[in-house]
């Protein structure tokens, strides 16, 4: 047998760190900007979150190509859905479609780590996360990425959120306001980007509530 | 380089299944450097294509136009990037088939190039290429980069290679918005003068090309003057007799 050469590596890991928050009735999703690539760093303003639908968006980390690809998928099925049942998709059902997009490619899977964030149908907020194969779960918070093992700790000792383990089972979305949930953020990034090399640069966070989506930008370390 | 022995080996199994995958590279260019400055893009690479360790070609042209108003420059397996420019070519073409008025601006081509790259390496048969994307359409500058794996994204000052470890850092100590045409050259050839020193497969012969809404230009071969006098270097068998 002939000596296998080393293969092209197909995956590349491009950093950064997303959350995810419900409320009552809002709901934050936040990444920071900065893309790398091995040591370097590629550029320090790349937007990790995109809008599928009027009130859902989904922020992804991992592997940049395969983000993208994602995102053009995702979005061409939404299209296709509008055009033949004339409204938009329901968060609930995205986040089933982004599953199964995901456990498509299970033999060779897009290297993307996911949390998607909207309203559900009785127009609570809701947050769910995802692996890069597709195993998801409705949440009251995430953290997804490179600084998320750093975060989620924190995010479960400041959200006051009930615990999962009740029974039964109480909503996980948490008490906070909205200005409370986006200071638990900006903090949970600073601390992240302290320890994590592929966290930093800027932090983009988006809003969803009843009057619509707003976006806000923090600064954070550059090195 | 692998022996005679292993490729054929290579050969004959890869033709049971009838087609081979690019593996590795063979002949490659080293870095290219871009930037954005008050008219457009300036993009600057070297002429050389190595063979492994071998200098092998010294008038490579690296950096071509494409269409009106886009200059792709590649750095990588050079035979790759021939392929690409045939993509490029016929969708240019069609493009003007079209004749409607309207032309392929940066934007959309990054965007091809990156569909393009992405689903080879679907495929596990890269485009062994890193390019950079650059042009002016209806005053809009624009500058990106594709990796042979699909990985893209935008920015003011891109370099490949070797360049992302060397240029990147003069680029981002001294790039400002609306740079002059002579300071945009500067710059460049500071960081093409840093390459040359320390990166094994640059070669002294550079294009810089630029191009702005008026068109492209991409200037004749020229060398940068580069300084060896120093005094380490003066006499270096002095403190050893009888060595080299």
């Amino acid at each position: 047998m002939s000596k296998q050469q080393a293969r092209f590596e197909p995956y590349d890991f491009n950093g950064g760190t997303c959350v995810a928050i419900a409320g009552a009735d809002y709901c934050v999703v936040a990444a920071d900007t900065r893309m790398s690539t091995g040591y370097n760093i590629l550029t320090r303003d790349y937007s990790k979150i995109y809008k599928l639908a009027d009130k859902c968006l989904m922020a992804s980390s991992g592997f940049q190509a395969d983000v993208r690809a994602l995102q053009k998928v995702l979005g061409a099925k939404h299209l296709i859905y509008q055009h033949q049942h004339n409204k938009q998709m329901s968060c609930p059902a995205m986040a089933r479609l982004l599953s199964n997009t995901l456990y498509y490619k299970r033999f060779f899977p897009y290297y993307t780590f996911n949390v998607l964030v909207g309203f559900d149908e009785e127009g609570k907020g809701c947050v769910y996360t995802y692996d890069a194969v597709g195993s998801y779960e409705k949440v009251g918070y995430s953290a997804q990425g490179s600084g998320a093992k750093l975060i989620m700790p924190v995010l479960d000792n400041q959200l006051k959120s009930p615990s999962p383990l009740l029974l039964p089972a109480l909503d996980a979305v948490t008490p906070l306001t909205e200005a409370e949930a986006i200071d638990v953020v900006k903090d949970v990034f600073a601390s992240a980007t302290e320890r994590d090399i592929y966290t930093g640069d800027k932090l983009e966070i988006v809003i969803v509530n009843a009057d619509g989506i707003r976006r806000e930008y923090a600064e954070l370390r550059k090195d | 380089m692998e022996s005679n022995s292993e490729t054929k080996q290579h050969t004959l199994l890869s033709s049971e299944s009838g087609f081979q995958r690019t593996q590795y590279p063979y002949v490659t260019g080293s870095s290219v450097v871009a930037l954005k400055y008050k008219d457009g893009i300036l993009m600057a690479a070297d002429m050389g294509g190595s063979y492994g360790s071998t200098l092998r070609y010294k008038s490579l042209e690296r950096i071509k136009p494409v269409g009106k108003h886009s200059i792709i420059g590649a750095s990588g397996e050079i035979s790759d990037f021939q392929e690409i420019m045939r993509y490029l070519d016929e969708q240019v073409l069609n493009d003007n088939m079209w004749d409607d008025g309207n032309s392929l601006g940066p934007k959309e081509i990054h965007s091809y190039l990156t569909r393009v790259m992405y689903n080879r390496r679907n495929k596990f048969d890269p485009l062994w290429n890193t390019l950079i994307l650059g042009g002016v359409k209806k005053g809009q500058k624009f500058l990106g980069m594709v990796t042979m794996i699909g990985v893209n994204f935008e920015e003011n000052h891109i370099a490949t290679g070797f360049g992302n470890h060397m240029a990147q850092p003069l680029l981002r100590a001294e790039w400002h918005e609306n740079l002059t045409f002579e300071e945009g050259v500067t710059l460049l050839e500071k960081c093409m003068r840093v390459l040359l020193y320390r990166d094994r497969s640059a070669v002294n012969k550079f294009q810089i090309a630029k191009i702005t809404e008026e068109g492209v230009t991409v200037s004749q071969p020229y060398a940068l003057k580069t300084f060896w006098g120093f005094k380490a270097f003066e006499n270096p068998t002095a403190g050893a007799e009888g060595s080299w």
